[in-house]
């Protein structure tokens, strides 16, 4: 049986040898890697700010994580499309027009199909532009790599800073307001009375949760700040 | 090449246009559907003031709801009706933007006022739009008063960026409801009401409303609004009611 599985396993390499895999080990790691061990927010600690801001609620916070994926996988990819032609002098404020635009872009649609959203979320798709983990992306990794790579770098990134900041905001909505995507959840267990934490509420409630959740990561990995 | 200076000015010369062309074509494309974004929005918010529409999902409803109960009217700070704007155009209530009208003094200022009709056609409510500042940017809201002229029937709330969660509550449904009932006259003269510092008060007075704890100072901001607006409306108000009196004798 297990020597079957590893026949079966050596083929694969070969037969990817010419060209690699659509997802290669190499490639897998690319969308893993930022997912967990070396998490934006978590282990990089970038993009804190609206970590904290967004995070009251879950359903600004899915929007918020999915204007992020979008703004991260679409800068990815024209800076790697255009690695080549950028002149390195002015790189950064290339970097930076084109994730302007794209925030921009999501801001205008925003407000054209969800203004209420638009209205919740105000400044802060704005505030992507400066959101570390963008900047980050394409100066380390997109201005080196090939476009495909970029795209799976981008959705790592921007995976790893969604599924953080929703674990942050399912927490602080479900202790700070008793609901989940504003269903009222204690009330809907015939808990009518669940006393509320206004701590959860505040930007303090997200800092509390986040530093749990970075410890427990941590412990989970073994990692050591250098 | 890459690195001399005529490549990085073509370059950037290049990329500007093209982005800038890209950000007006977006801004151009989705201009009407923001606008009816905004005017729904607008509507709702005055509409909201006297009736729970958060039951109807669809847009088109709530405008024709809109154009069957309410009508509108502006009025200049002596309480008497304008029908032209500084140029000479006719003024639509609904056009007005208050918040542009906020920065002018007070005699200058339109003032549109809305009134919600019963099923058969009687003004049931009036709807005072009011403009003011919060503790990060500006607030707004659209009071709802009875056809007393003194009971409020219901206010909806807006804010540009109050603190999500402490401020940006004035938006919640439970926040507003704490206004209904509430009285604005006392004796005739205007009292205006008050949202008092801090959260679970009982005992308050017809004039005062529980306040939001961690949100002192937006609260400040909507009482200034209220106190400042209803002095501008005072004129209007007295009007109607003795308009209503001699109706009634």
């Amino acid at each position: 049986m297990s020597a079957e599985a590893i026949e079966v396993e050596e083929v694969k390499e070969l037969v990817a040898e010419p060209a690699e895999p659509l997802l290669s080990k190499r490639r897998k790691r690319i969308v893993q890697d930022p997912l967990n061990e070396d998490n934006p927010i978590t282990v990089q600690v970038l993009g804190i700010c609206s970590a904290l801001a967004v995070t009251v609620k879950m359903q600004p916070t899915l929007v918020m994580s999915i204007a992020v994926v979008f703004v991260i996988v679409f800068s990815n990819l024209i800076i790697s499309l255009l690695r080549n032609l950028i002149p390195n002098r002015v790189r950064i404020i290339v970097q930076l027009a084109i994730v302007a635009s794209l925030v921009t872009l999501v801001s205008e649609v925003l407000k054209a199909y969800s203004y209420d959203m638009y209205k919740v979320l105000g400044a802060y798709v704005g505030l992507i532009i400066t959101n570390c983990i963008v900047m980050g992306r394409l100066e380390a990794f997109a201005m080196g790599n090939k476009p495909y790579d970029s795209i799976l770098d981008g959705l790592g990134s921007g995976f790893g800073y969604a599924w953080i900041i929703l674990t942050v905001a399912f927490f602080r909505e479900l202790f700070g307001s008793g609901s989940i995507f504003d269903f009222k959840i204690f009330e809907a267990i015939g808990w009518t009375s669940f006393p509320t934490n206004g701590l959860m509420v505040d930007s303090i409630g997200a800092f509390m949760i986040l530093g749990i959740l970075i410890w427990i990561q941590r412990t989970r990995n073994g990692y050591v700040e250098h | 090449m890459q690195q001399s200076n005529t490549y990085i000015i073509v370059f950037s010369a290049i990329l500007t246009i093209v982005i800038g062309g890209l950000m007006s074509l977006t801004s151009v494309v989705l201009k009407p559907a923001q606008d009816k974004q905004v005017e729904l929005d607008t509507k709702k918010k005055i509409l909201g003031a006297v009736m729970d529409i958060s039951e109807i999902e669809d847009p088109n409803e709530i405008l024709a709801i809109y154009d069957q109960r309410i009508s509108s009217t502006v009025v200049d700070i002596e309480g008497n009706e304008i029908t032209q704007d500084d140029k000479g155009n006719a003024l639509v209530a609904e056009k007005v933007n208050i918040q542009k009208n906020y920065k002018r003094s007070q005699e200058e200022r339109f003032y549109p006022i809305f009134m919600f009709k019963n099923e058969s056609g009687i003004v049931d409510a009036y709807i005072f739009p009011m403009f003011g500042a919060g503790l990060w940017d500006w607030i707004s809201g659209y009071l709802a008063v009875d056809k007393d002229l003194n009971t409020i029937r219901g206010i909806a709330f807006d804010h540009k960026q109050e603190t999500p969660g402490l401020g940006a509550r004035i938006t919640d449904e439970v926040v507003q409801n704490r206004y209904k009932g509430k009285k604005i006259f006392e004796n005739g003269s205007l009292k205006s009401v008050t949202m008092v510092k801090g959260e679970g008060h009982s005992g308050l007075t017809d004039y005062q409303v529980d306040g939001m704890s961690g949100a002192t100072m937006t609260a400040k901001g909507v009482n200034k609004m209220l106190e400042h607006y209803l002095a501008c409306y005072t004129a209007y108000i007295d009007k109607v009611k003795s308009n209503n009196k001699l109706a009634l004798n």
